[in-house]
């Protein structure tokens, strides 16, 4: 994306989608943006060891 | 495959679990009733435990089921006798019961029997004490025994004379409509207790006892929100018992803490408990206690949770946020987040705040460790030192290693065989 797109963007309404750490998405709120959070966390919360078990397990 | 092999077991578990049919059949004595029980056997919550690792609430539990049994007369002479080594200690589960707190069940106590209809299967009880000073939590002083031995001598032959004139009572109803009525049948028993004593009352006036002593067990009954809390833990257990033993299911059919441990048991790895250190509960507090004075997680009452109800019908029980903390949508957000770690939605217990969805049932290990969304459990808050009784209510959560080990055996298990 080259510098004056991203320009342009800002100069839209946002339409944010948070995901991941609930922070960031109640700093938005807070400020009152609009956004929406998706509860994301890795698998097995980054886990290797668990992960490995997992996928044996498909 | 082996996924696919997993998908066809815990297929099969959750449909053992759906099938079930719990119905009170009678009121027995533990002694006589339970297998495997001896005058010197107490049974308790949770996985097994030592003497030297229990909590203050269990051992103050034994300390009064032994004066309560005429083995001691005091703390001390309880005390000695434990160490004399003559005492046999095991877990409710591994005798077909459960008990709520402490889970203390001796020979002489009086257990609701409830039976598994479709399987033949018995789970049995003791009877709710109530609130206050009470053996569950731990108390043994004398008004603690003195009520005991009238639960011996008047209550259980009140209820089973009275239950001989009903005949056996179907369960699964009676559970689905107290869903339908504010109770999540763990931490919320109230329209449970009264659908109970509507069930019995006209036939308790019928039997050949004394006014006064019919009087008082309606009186206790009606007492104690929580009487039917010792109903739906025997019920959950009889269909959760079946699943014990299917080869390559994933799903868990038992969640139970001694007041030390947390443990849970897994369909396809057998009787095997996996444990670690219960947690402490969050929640609210009674006046002049705080989270300094709490025991960690204690009893079986989380077998409810197993089953699909408990936390995971908060949804049902609203008003329960008061009594526990947080809101309304909490609740809401609670159940709905269950669905991600089991592997059926119920088709008898239903949520009418989520259309009447089906709450969510057979909670996966594989779910729970892919997710990290462990399961939610609504808990009374039991005192550190005996004797002191419940001081709060609140939410607990298992710790996440005990399905992480559950998962490794799995995995282990699959290997040795040679199916992975």
């Amino acid at each position: 994306m080259t510098k004056t797109k991203i320009n342009e963007l800002f100069d839209k309404e946002l339409k944010i989608i948070n995901i991941g750490l609930e922070t960031f998405y109640r700093d938005l709120k807070n400020q009152e943006h609009p956004v929406i959070h998706v509860d994301w966390r890795p698998t097995a919360g980054g886990n290797k060891k668990m992960e490995s078990f997992l996928s044996k397990l498909q | 495959m082996i996924g696919e092999k997993i998908q066809q077991a815990n297929k099969e578990a959750v449909r053992r679990l759906l099938n079930a049919q719990p119905t009170i059949v009678g009121m027995g004595i533990a002694g006589k009733d339970i297998p495997g029980m001896t005058k010197n056997t107490v049974l308790h919550a949770g996985p097994p435990i030592t003497w030297d690792k229990m909590s203050g609430p269990l051992r103050g539990a034994v300390i009064g089921g032994l004066i309560y049994e005429g083995l001691a007369s005091n703390e001390e002479e309880a005390i000695a006798l434990v160490e004399s080594g003559e005492i046999t200690f095991d877990s409710c589960h591994h005798h077909n019961a459960v008990g709520p707190m402490a889970g203390v069940t001796t020979y002489s106590m009086p257990v609701w029997i409830i039976q598994n209809k479709t399987y033949g299967n018995f789970a049995y009880c003791t009877l709710n004490e109530g609130l206050g000073k009470v053996l569950r939590y731990g108390a043994y002083s004398e008004e603690v025994i003195i009520k005991l031995k009238w639960m011996e001598t008047v209550l259980a032959p009140v209820l089973k004379a009275t239950l001989e004139l009903s005949g056996e009572i179907d369960l699964k109803p009676m559970i689905a409509q107290v869903l339908q009525m504010g109770d999540e049948g763990h931490n919320r028993n109230t329209a449970g207790t009264s659908l109970l004593i509507r069930e019995l009352a006209s036939y308790l006036v019928q039997t050949d006892f004394s006014t006064d002593d019919k009087v008082d067990v309606l009186k206790f009954m009606h007492s104690n929100d929580h009487f039917f809390l010792n109903i739906t833990m025997p019920s959950a257990k009889c269909s959760l018992d079946p699943l014990e033993d299917i080869r390559y299911s994933t799903i868990v059919y038992t969640m139970a803490r001694n007041g030390t441990e947390f443990g849970i048991r897994v369909a396809g790895l057998g009787n095997r408990w996996f444990t670690a250190p219960a947690e402490i509960v969050d929640g609210l507090y009674f006046p002049g206690y705080s989270l300094e004075d709490a025991n960690p997680d204690i009893g079986d009452s989380v077998i409810t949770e197993t089953s699909g109800i408990g936390g995971f019908a908060m949804a049902s029980a609203i008003p329960i946020v008061q009594f526990v903390g947080g809101t309304p949508q909490d609740a809401i957000n609670y159940s709905k987040t269950m669905y991600e770690i089991t592997e059926a939605e119920n088709n008898t217990y239903k949520i009418p705040v989520l259309d009447f969805r089906g709450t969510a049932t057979g909670i996966d290990i594989r779910k729970v460790v892919e997710t990290s969304i462990l399961p939610i459990i609504n808990t009374g808050i039991a005192h550190k030192e005996p004797g002191i009784g419940q001081i709060g209510a609140g939410l607990v959560r298992p710790p996440m290693k005990c399905f992480e080990d559950a998962l490794e055996a799995f995995v282990n298990r699959l290997e040795k065989e040679g199916n992975l």
